[in-house]
C-alpha cells in the first residue's frame, strides 16, 4: 500500500474516533439543556463525561495535526477555506471546555445557568457544523487551480451540506441519550432512553436521506455498502435501546456513526478535497501529500504510539465505568 | 489595516494570551505533583490540603489553556495557509507528534487525576499527575522544535518544482541548536512562573491570614521561593547560551535587541537609552563596555555585527527589502524580560529573608510584592516571546519565507477581522472570569479534607470529585 493511502486511512480513523467519542459528549452537552430537570441532574449528565471529554477532543487535535503533517495542502485549503465555520467551532469549543471546568466552581443559579447555556451552545454548534464541513469536503467545493478555496461562506451552506449537519446534530443527540442511559442510574436513565428513541425515530429520516444522497452523489458500490451498514446499525441501535440493552445500543450507535464516516471517506478517496469547478484541480492523496520521507517518519510514530494511546484511554474509560445518579452528586445549596 | 496586519495581530493576541496559561500549567503541574508526593511519603495532612488547594488553582488555569490551545493549531491553516503549504512537510510533523504523544497523555491522565481520587489506589493516583506533568514537557519540546525551525531552519531542502521546503533530516530538526538552548530556557522560565505563583499566593496568605494554616503556607512559600530562585539562576545561564546561539544564527535579532547600528569591536551592552533608538538623537545612554561582545560570542573582545552592515549583507543575499525588525520593540521587550525576571528573583530573596527562622512579615509593601510576584516572571515570559517572534521579522521562517508571503491569500479582511474581534472579546470575558475565580479560591484558603468513605461500584456515596 502507498504511504499516502495509509495516511488517508489513518486520518479517516482519527476522524471516526473523534466523531464517535466526542459525538456522545456533544450529545450529553445538548441534553444538559433538555433532559435534566434540576441542577443535580444536570451535574449527573456532566459528570458522565467529566473525566472523558477532554481526551475525546484530542482526537480532533491529532486529526488536525496529522492532516497538517501528511497532507499540508489539504490542511491549508480546508482550514483557510472553511474559515468562518471553523471560527464558530473554535468559539464553541472554547466556551464549552471552560464551562465544564468552571460551572461547578460557584453556587449561584445565574452562574450555573450561564455556563449551562455555554455547554448546550458549545455542544450543538460543532455537532451541526462538523456535519456541514464533512459533507462539503466529500461533495466538493469551489477550489481554483492554485489550490485555494474561492467560494464564500454561503457556498458552504448548500442543501446537501446542511442535511449532513442535521444528521450529525441529531445522531449525536441520540448517541448522547444512549450513552446517558448506559452511564446513569435512576429516573434519568429511563428518560434518556425514551428521549433517545423518540428523537432517534425522527432522526432516521434525514439520516437515510443523507445516506441515499451520498450514494447517488458518489456513485460507488462501496459507498452504498457502508451506507447500508450504517442504516442497519442505526436501526439495530433503536431496537436494542427499546429492549433496554444499553451497552449494545451504545455500540450500535457508535457503529452507525463510524459507518457513516467510513462511507464519506470511501466516497472521498482518492481525493482529499475535490474541486467543484474542475476535477483537474482536485486535491488528492498524491498532490496534497508530504514527502515520502516525512510520511515514513510519521508512520513509525503513529504505529508505535497509537496503540499505547488506545490502551491508556481505554483504561481510563474502564476506571470510570461506574454508573452515576443523583445520589452520587454532593449536596450543595444554590444561592439566587 | 489589511488582512496581513490583522492576521499578525490575531496571532499575537491569541498566542500571548494562550501563553499566560502555559507556563503556569507546566511549572505548577510539577509543584503539585511534588506536594502530592510529599503527602504520599509522609501522610502529613498539610501536604494533601496544599495539593488540593494549588491543584484547584492549577485546573482553573489549565481549563483556559486547553480551550485556547485549539486555536493555536487551527490558525496556521486559517490565517497562514501559504505558510502551511510551504513548511507543512516539516512543521506539521512536530505538531502531530505533540498531539499524539503529549495531548492525549495530558488530557487522559489529568482526567484520571481530577476524578480519580476515590477510583485509584493512592500510588496509581499519584502517578497520574506525574505522567500529566511529563506530558507538558513533551508538549513543550515538540512545539519548540517547530518554532526553532522558524528561527533557524535546518534539516530541509528547498524544492523549487513544488515551491516548498521539504524535510531531509528529522533528527536535525529535533536537535536544532536553537531548540537545544530554548527548551531549557523556556522550561526553567515556566518553573520561575510556578514558583512565583505558589510563593506569591502563600506569602499573601501568611500576611493576610496569619491565624490560618500558617505552617502549611510557610512550607508552600519556601517551595515556591526556592523554585523561583533556583530556576531563575538556570534561566539566566540558559539565556546566556541562547544569546550566543542567537547571535550566531540570527545576528540581526541581537543587533536589534541592542539598537546596535554600527558593527562594534568590542561591543558594549546598552542598559538604557533615552531618546530615539535610531541613534540620531541620544539624550542619555548608559552602557557597560564589552558586555555585548561577551553575551553574543563568549569573548569580551569579539566583533558584534550592527544593523546597518547586516542590512547590506542581507540585501546582497535576499534582494532589496527591509531586513531589520522593529527596533524599539526588540530593544525594550528584551530589556523588560530581563528586568522582570531579575526583579522577581530579588523579591524572592527579600521574602525568604523576611521569613527566616519563623519570622512572619506583616508589612504592606510585602503584601503588595506578594501580589505582584506571580505576574513578574509571567510577563517576562510574554515579553520574551514577543521579542523572539517580532525579532525574527520580516521573516516567518528565517531566510526562507517572509511573513507577508505566508498569509492566506483567499481569506478576506472581513473574515480575519471577524475572528480577531470574536477571539479578543471572548478571551477578554474569560480572563475576567478566570481571575475572579482564582481570587475567590485563593481567598478561601486551604480546603478541609473530606472524611474517607469506602467506595465500590455499587456504593451510593457521593463522588470524591464532581463537576
Amino acid at each position: 500500500m502507498e504511504l499516502t493511502t495509509f495516511w488517508f486511512i489513518l486520518i479517516a480513523v482519527l476522524w471516526i474516533g473523534y466523531l464517535v467519542l466526542e459525538g456522545f459528549d456533544f450529545g450529553v452537552g445538548m441534553l444538559v439543556g433538555v433532559l435534566a430537570q434540576d441542577d443535580k441532574e444536570r451535574r449527573v449528565l456532566i459528570n458522565t463525561i467529566g473525566p472523558l471529554w477532554d481526551g475525546n477532543e484530542v482526537w480532533l487535535l491529532v486529526a488536525g495535526g496529522a492532516t497538517f503533517a501528511a497532507f499540508p495542502e489539504w490542511y491549508a485549503t480546508l482550514f483557510s477555506g472553511f474559515y468562518l465555520p471553523l471560527f464558530l467551532i473554535l468559539i464553541a469549543l472554547i466556551v464549552r471546555g471552560v464551562a465544564f471546568e468552571f460551572r461547578g466552581k460557584r453556587t449561584t443559579r445565574a452562574w450555573r445557568r450561564n455556563w449551562d447555556t455555554a455547554i448546550v451552545f458549545g455542544s450543538a454548534v460543532p455537532a451541526l457544523l462538523w456535519g456541514v464541513a464533512l459533507a462539503n469536503i466529500v461533495h466538493g467545493v469551489p477550489i481554483a487551480e492554485n489550490k485555494e478555496y474561492v467560494g464564500s461562506f454561503f457556498d458552504l451552506l448548500n442543501p446537501y451540506a446542511l442535511l449532513g449537519g442535521v444528521v450529525t446534530l441529531t445522531v449525536f443527540f441520540v448517541h448522547g441519550c444512549v450513552f446517558v442511559a448506559l452511564k446513569t442510574v435512576g429516573d434519568i436513565r429511563t428518560r434518556a432512553t425514551k428521549l433517545g428513541l423518540k428523537v432517534g425515530v425522527a432522526a432516521a429520516v434525514p439520516a437515510v436521506a443523507f445516506v441515499v444522497w451520498t450514494g447517488l452523489d458518489q456513485d460507488k458500490l462501496t459507498v452504498w455498502l457502508f451506507g447500508l451498514l450504517a442504516v442497519i446499525a442505526y436501526v439495530a441501535a433503536l431496537g436494542l435501546a427499546l429492549k433496554g440493552r444499553e451497552l449494545l445500543a451504545f455500540a450500535a450507535t457508535s457503529a452507525a456513526i463510524a459507518f457513516v464516516a467510513v462511507m464519506l471517506f470511501v466516497g472521498l478517496f482518492p481525493d482529499v478535497m475535490p474541486s467543484s469547478l474542475d476535477s483537474a484541480w482536485n486535491l488528492t492523496t498524491t498532490n496534497a501529500a508530504s514527502t515520502h520521507y516525512t510520511l515514513v517518519i510519521m508512520s513509525w510514530v503513529a504505529v508505535v504510539f497509537t496503540p499505547i494511546v488506545l490502551m491508556y484511554q481505554s483504561w481510563s474509560y474502564w476506571v470510570f465505568r461506574k454508573r452515576i445518579g443523583v445520589q452520587h452528586i454532593p449536596t450543595e445549596v444554590l444561592a439566587k | 489595516m489589511d488582512a496581513l496586519e490583522i492576521a499578525q495581530w490575531q496571532f499575537g493576541i491569541t498566542t500571548v494570551y494562550h501563553f499566560f496559561f502555559v507556563p503556569i500549567t507546566i511549572g505548577t503541574s510539577f509543584l503539585v505533583a511534588g506536594l502530592q508526593t510529599a503527602w504520599f511519603r509522609t501522610h502529613k495532612e498539610k501536604y494533601l490540603r496544599l495539593t488540593k488547594f494549588f491543584g484547584k488553582l492549577f485546573l482553573i488555569n489549565f481549563a483556559l489553556g486547553v480551550a485556547t490551545g485549539i486555536v493555536q493549531e487551527f490558525q496556521f491553516g486559517m490565517n497562514w495557509s501559504d505558510y502551511s503549504r510551504f513548511v507543512g512537510d516539516i512543521f506539521g510533523a512536530p505538531l502531530a507528534i505533540e498531539g499524539l504523544l503529549a495531548f492525549f497523555l495530558e488530557s487522559t491522565f489529568l482526567g484520571l487525576w481530577i476524578f480519580g481520587w476515590d477510583r485509584l489506589t493512592p500510588k496509581l493516583h499519584l502517578m497520574t499527575i506525574w505522567i500529566a506533568a511529563i506530558g507538558t514537557l513533551l508538549s513543550s519540546y515538540f512545539i519548540l522544535a517547530a518554532n526553532s525551525f522558524m528561527q533557524n531552519p535546518v534539516g530541509f531542502e528547498f524544492n523549487a518544482d513544488k515551491g516548498r521546503a521539504e524535510l531531509t533530516d528529522f533528527g536535525a530538526v529535533l536537535t536544532n541548536k536553537v531548540l537545544l538552548v530554548t527548551f531549557p530556557h523556556q522550561i526553567l522560565a515556566c518553573f520561575m512562573v510556578a514558583g512565583a505563583f505558589v510563593g506569591g499566593i502563600a506569602m499573601w496568605q501568611i500576611i493576610r491570614h496569619p491565624d490560618r494554616d500558617i505552617e502549611a503556607f510557610r512550607t508552600a512559600f519556601k517551595l515556591g521561593a526556592v523554585t523561583l530562585l533556583v530556576s531563575g539562576l538556570g534561566t539566566i545561564v540558559s539565556g546566556d547560551f541562547q544569546g550566543k546561539v542567537m547571535t550566531e544564527v540570527q545576528p540581526m535579532k541581537m543587533a536589534a535587541a541592542e539598537g546596535l547600528y554600527e558593527t562594534s569591536e568590542p561591543a558594549p551592552f546598552s542598559i538604557l537609552t533615552i531618546g530615539t533608538l535610531d541613534g540620531s538623537k541620544e539624550v542619555y545612554k548608559l552602557e557597560i563596555p564589552r558586555l555585548l561582545s561577551y553575551l553574543g560570542t563568549g569573548s569580551f573582545d569579539e566583533k558584534v555585527e550592527g544593523i546597518n552592515s547586516l542590512q547590506t549583507q542581507y540585501e546582497q543575499l535576499y534582494g532589496p527589502g527591509e531586513y531589520a525588525p522593529n527596533i524599539p520593540v526588540s530593544y525594550w521587550t528584551f530589556r523588560i524580560m530581563i528586568t522582570l525576571g531579575a526583579v522577581a528573583m530579588a523579591a524572592g530573596v527579600w521574602m525568604l529573608w523576611a521569613t527566616r527562622r519563623g519570622r512572619a512579615p506583616t508589612s504592606r509593601w510585602m503584601l503588595r510584592a506578594a501580589i505582584a510576584l506571580p505576574f513578574l516572571p509571567l510577563f517576562a515570559n510574554s515579553f520574551g516571546w514577543i521579542f523572539t517572534e517580532m525579532g525574527r521579522q520580516p521573516w516567518i521562517v528565517f531566510g526562507l519565507m517572509r511573513t507577508s508571503d505566508g498569509v492566506s491569500p483567499g481569506t478576506t479582511t472581513t473574515e480575519v477581522l471577524t475572528s480577531l474581534i470574536g477571539f479578543t472579546a471572548i478571551y477578554g470575558v474569560l480572563a475576567v472570569i478566570e481571575v475572579k475565580l482564582l481570587l475567590m479560591y485563593i481567598q478561601r484558603g486551604l480546603p478541609d479534607l473530606p472524611t474517607d468513605v469506602p467506595d465500590d461500584d455499587d456504593s451510593d456515596a457521593p463522588l470524591a470529585f464532581a463537576y
